[in-house]
């Protein structure tokens, strides 16, 4: 993919920019924060149905059928559906006004 | 007994995406389905005329890829949605947890957790980069002919074992469903598929889509919430005779057969995850969307959809064990624990005739239908793109070919790709096609995923080790399938299967990785310094979104 000589003029500029630098340590240490939740209880309660399948079935509380499985389940599927949300907010809000203000400068620059 | 039919939905269920095997083919036909057949006439009617609409705005190579890249988050999400979820999710998970319980449930999991992975890592950088397919991403700063050679083999090798896989199943569903012969079923099924893609490209592809995910979610929950009626909308009144009913009794509440062993477990959690992550025709929608504000929305609906049908699925499945499970009507000769009439993953339709009578047994029977036609015209264009944009387009034509060339070339590859669907589809029908979907997402998960994730994440990745793990990958994803129990004694006959587990990924993923990793590293070419000192710039446009592919207007 070609890629002309004025736009590699902006991607330098972006690139030398603070706020650029700012910008993507920002969103990716949230993503990585957020990916990292969401393995390690995923991973985790596939260890549990692994090695302690028992728990899985235990019930909440006597008479119930909403065992410790289903419960945590059911809140894997919100929580993990929760997380997306707050990442397109804040994706979608903070870091794209960044991203627009950082490639309005650049452009400027340039021209 | 108990156990071949145990076999079967294993074999099902592993590749929950799609559905197949000896549960369904076991079935004799059924008689005609009137109510079913004016509701799918129904449906066709609306699709056409959408195509024929579509038609005329599919114009360029753009409109035809990817609509144009002016699909919304919503409709995008809801196309995702419905692109994720095949008959087998309706069908096979409902039987599923009908038959096994909580497994189902846990199941189910492992299907949604890739979603918001591939939000957090890859969402946005596969809209800042890409174009019409995700070779435009792994090929961005490598060497164009060789990458895209190889994403357009392994896409194209992906999209037909599950094409094939997603044909032979809805032949046979059709079969008992309709009461329509095989052959005649492929070819309604494939000749619907070629005209949607063939004329309407991306645009009615997606509306499709759309029309689907909107059909499977309302009869879903309108099952649900017809069988929650019976039990005065009580998970507790329903749990408590589902377990004293159900032949596993308590252990219905615990994990069972579908996870042996923590290797299986975790292989089959990986396979899942990162499998949806490199699936061509799932990674194609993110290129519909105008930019990546909108691909993270999208992101957002999609899971929330599946998210939610899945634990109405865990509600039918229950309800089911006591709506179904103790009515003579849907056993062979009336025997209650007998054998379900018309196989395992007749539970839901069952459901659905006891709940709402005919009518809704139409309803949903159409519901499937529409489905399955939704997931092969995705399949379809995803291949089509990888044979005329990569192959035609890039490799033999080296980007001089014009678009009217280009997407001459696609409309011939979607109608060659269906005469191949239609033609494998009765080649397959007696065989068991369970581990073709199986071999789709290791495969995607090891040849497509670890280039493609390195390619946006790893400075360091350069032509020969992308080619190399890429390859790699490949190869150890099909070999491992064919050592497995699902091809080596199953379909090959012999007694003992030389890789004991049904999902490659945790093996063959991980080598990509490593291969791909030494061999860029060991790579001092002068092409490959270039390739690294390229990376720059395109981590900044797939940061920023700046030189993006914009929407063209309409």
């Amino acid at each position: 993919m070609s890629t002309n000589a004025s736009q590699n003029a902006v991607y330098a500029r972006i690139r030398k920019n603070p706020r650029f630098a700012e910008l993507v340590s920002k969103r990716q240490g949230f993503a990585t924060l957020l990916s990292v939740i969401v393995l390690t209880i995923f991973y985790g309660f596939f260890m549990v149905v692994a090695f302690n399948p028992n728990l899985i079935g235990q019930r909440l509380s006597e008479g119930s059928y909403v065992t410790v499985g289903i419960a945590a389940e059911l809140f894997m599927f919100i929580f993990f559906w929760v997380l997306t949300a707050v990442y397109v907010k804040r994706a979608n809000g903070e870091f794209d006004a960044i991203t627009t203000e950082i490639i309005r400068d650049a452009s400027k620059e340039v021209k | 007994m108990l156990a071949r039919l145990n076999l079967a939905l294993l074999a099902l269920l592993v590749p929950a995406l799609s559905f197949a095997g000896d549960a369904i083919s076991a079935t004799e036909k059924q008689p005609l389905n009137l109510h079913a057949i004016g509701m799918f006439v129904l449906f066709v009617s609306m699709t056409l005329g959408i195509t024929y609409w579509a038609a005329g705005r599919t114009k360029s190579a753009s409109d035809f890829y990817t609509a144009g890249g002016g699909i919304t988050g919503f409709q995008n999400g809801l196309a995702i949605a419905g692109d994720y979820m095949s008959a087998a999710t309706l069908l096979g998970l409902t039987a599923l947890v009908y038959t096994k319980g909580v497994d189902g449930y846990i199941y189910m999991i492992a299907f949604f957790a890739g979603w918001p992975i591939i939000l957090f890592l890859m969402a946005e950088r596969l809209r800042n980069l890409g174009k019409f397919t995700f070779a435009d991403i792994t090929s961005y700063r490598l060497n164009q002919g060789k990458v895209r050679t190889m994403a357009a083999v392994s896409s194209l090798t992906v999209v037909c074992f599950y094409l094939v896989a997603q044909m032979v199943g809805a032949g046979q569903l059709i079969k008992l469903l309709f009461g329509l012969d095989y052959n005649i079923a492929l070819f309604v099924v494939g000749a619907l598929m070629m005209v949607y893609v063939t004329f309407g490209g991306m645009v009615a592809t997606t509306w499709v889509q759309i029309i689907k995910a909107c059909m499977l979610l309302a009869g879903g929950t309108l099952v649900m919430v017809l069988a929650m009626s019976q039990f005065g909308f009580s998970f507790e009144t329903m749990m408590g005779q589902a377990v004293s009913l159900h032949s596993l009794g308590e252990k219905l509440l615990f994990p069972g057969t579908l996870l042996p062993d923590p290797i299986t477990a975790l292989s089959l959690g990986l396979g899942l995850m990162f499998g949806t992550a490199g699936l061509p025709h799932i990674l194609m929608r993110f290129f519909t969307v105008t930019n990546a504000k909108e691909a993270r929305k999208s992101v957002l609906y999609a899971s929330g959809f599946v998210a939610y049908f899945f634990n109405v699925i865990l509600l039918m499945g229950f309800a089911a064990i006591i709506i179904v499970g103790q009515n003579p009507e849907f056993f062979e000769g009336g025997k209650i624990g007998g054998k379900v009439i018309g196989g395992g993953n007749m539970i839901a339709m069952h459901l659905a005739k006891a709940v709402g009578g005919n009518l809704l047994l139409g309803f949903l029977s159409a519901v499937a239908f529409a489905t399955i036609l939704a997931v092969v015209s995705g399949l379809a264009l995803a291949g089509a793109a990888a044979i005329s944009h990569d192959i035609y387009a890039r490799v033999i034509r080296k980007g001089k070919a014009t678009e009217t060339e280009e997407l001459r070339v696609s409309r011939f590859a979607s109608v060659g790709l269906g005469l191949v669907a239609i033609v494998l589809g009765i080649a397959f029908e007696k065989m068991n096609v369970a581990f073709m979907v199986a071999l789709a997402f290791g495969i995607a998960a090891s040849a497509n995923f670890p280039v493609l994730i390195l390619s946006m994440y790893w400075k360091g990745l350069t032509t020969r080790g992308a080619v190399a793990g890429g390859y790699a990958g490949l190869v150890a994803a099909v070999l491992l399938v064919v050592f497995s129990k699902s091809v080596w004694v199953t379909v090959l006959g012999n007694a003992q299967a030389l890789f004991p587990y049904d999902q490659p990924a945790l093996f063959s993923m991980p080598l990509a990785f490593l291969i791909t990793f030494i061999v860029s590293s060991l790579d001092n070419s002068a092409e490959a310094q270039a390739e690294r000192a390229a990376f720059d710039d395109q981590y900044v446009r797939a940061q920023t979104g700046f030189g993006a592919a914009e929407a063209s207007s309409h």
